[in-house]
């Protein structure tokens, strides 16, 4: 190995090694939720307003429970407060009016085994539910867009 | 466009209709699970990408804990050439992709104009690996880091004698290339940029290596989509080539296009490309078509 190789690795090494215990934190929280767009309430009516949002929510639980990728995840679980939480996370990135007080993403699904498979299962429930609401698809992403990050806190496997 | 071209490209369009309508009706079929068009669709050569460029995503539907495939058929029916191009892929847990892909040039009237024969044809195969290396096109929307992949292209010309007489240096050559591409999810919108080092003239159909230039040349390769839908997108992409042979100037290429898929395992593809010139025919503009299957 050239000596130039092996002090790049070492380097790498090095960068690599202060990061490790980050991953392996199961207490540290997650990045905050973001909102959508700066103060432009224009998607947030699209959602119909709070409202609509837990309507959407409600349709998306029903959804989710109906995939067999995602319904383990959900079965059993409070689902009423899962739909409170979620219209709140929703409304709060949508530039509505409304607070998130739920625990930080990481915390929450931290031990659930998430995959990227079951974590894309949940996105395309939602989607379906989304158009089925008639919300218009450039509104649906800039909503994804401050959740998709999120993928990180929740996908441990 | 001549009336046979306009004959050929709705026969051909028909086709790509039932096959994906008999697609669609049938029973959800089985696939991976990556999110609806985040796996591109197949380029000409052969790499998931767009039309005319590769993109960094790997192709098929496998997320990161599974395999994803596709086939795909591309038709493209310039004013005075048609190139057919076919292969498939192998997307290995979002991390490797591995291509083959065949594809054949007509030369229709211009073989005979040239004393090569009516409809002459040049055939490529392509076999092409790509590595993801960092990134996530999706789901990284806090950073302005794009997903990068590294990839290559070994072509193999079976007309050896021609692209020589023409002015190649080889038969065969390879590309190699970066691309980074990252999703503006909130303004619904991609963009990707790929470098390629190349030496092939008309993305090898003509060889590689010239008279007038034997060297690798950076090319720059850009595409922007636009999604309409979950299943539906329009876009534009641009793709630098080098200009090798002393007997006949080359161009880029351009096009825009619009890309349909209506269930994972479809996707159909349709631009309006212009080819510039391609040896004693300027201004060559074509009509592509192409139908992908997978899962």
């Amino acid at each position: 190995m050239k000596p130039s190789l092996v002090r790049g690795l070492m380097l790498v090494a090095l960068f690599a090694l202060p990061a490790a215990p980050a991953f392996a934190d199961t207490t540290g929280d997650s990045a905050p939720l973001k909102r959508c767009c700066g103060g432009d309430t224009g998607p947030y009516k699209d959602f119909g307003e709070k409202a609509g949002i837990e309507r959407l929510m409600r349709d998306f639980m029903e959804g989710l429970l109906a995939d067999p990728r995602t319904r383990p995840f959900f079965e059993g679980q409070n689902k009423e407060r899962i739909i409170l939480q979620l219209t709140d996370q929703l409304c709060y990135a949508l530039d509505g009016p409304c607070e998130y007080t739920g625990r930080p993403m990481r915390a929450t699904h931290q031990g659930m085994g998430i995959s990227r498979t079951e974590f894309n299962a949940l996105v395309e429930v939602l989607q379906t539910s989304m158009n089925k609401a008639g919300i218009p698809f450039r509104s649906q992403n800039k909503m994804l867009a401050v959740f998709a990050p999120m993928e990180r806190d929740i996908v441990t496997r | 466009m001549s009336n046979r071209i306009q004959f050929q490209t709705k026969v051909y369009v028909a086709a790509l209709m039932l096959a994906s309508s008999a697609a669609w009706s049938a029973s959800p079929l089985p696939s991976g699970d990556k999110l609806l068009l985040t796996g591109g669709v197949s380029q000409v050569e052969g790499a998931a990408g767009g039309g005319l460029t590769p993109w960094a995503v790997i192709g098929g539907y496998g997320t990161r804990d599974q395999i994803g495939g596709n086939a795909f058929y591309t038709r493209v029916e310039a004013d005075d050439y048609a190139l057919d191009s076919y292969g498939v892929l192998v997307g290995l847990y979002d991390r490797v992709e591995i291509s083959v892909a065949r594809q054949s040039f007509n030369t229709e009237n211009v073989g005979a104009l040239l004393g090569l024969g009516q409809d002459f044809k040049f055939k490529q195969d392509i076999y092409g690996v790509k590595v993801k290396l960092v990134g996530d096109v999706v789901y990284d929307q806090d950073s302005w880091l794009p997903q990068v992949s590294i990839g290559l292209q070994h072509k193999r010309n079976d007309q050896g004698a021609v692209v020589r007489a023409v002015g190649a240096k080889d038969d065969k050559g390879t590309d190699y290339y970066v691309s980074a591409t990252k999703l503006f999810l909130a303004q619904s919108t991609l963009v990707n940029a790929t470098v390629r080092a190349t030496k092939a003239n008309q993305i090898g159909i003509l060889g590689f290596g010239g008279d007038k230039d034997d060297s690798y040349k950076a090319q720059f390769e850009g595409s922007v989509a636009y999604l309409l839908s979950r299943n539906l997108a329009i876009g534009a992409e641009y793709r630098m080539k080098p200009d090798n042979l002393g007997i006949a100037k080359e161009d880029d290429w351009k096009d825009v296009f619009i890309a349909w898929a209506p269930t994972k395992n479809v996707s159909l593809t349709a631009a309006y490309v212009d080819l510039g010139n391609i040896v004693i025919r300027d201004d060559q503009k074509a009509f592509y078509i192409s139908a992908q299957i997978g899962f």
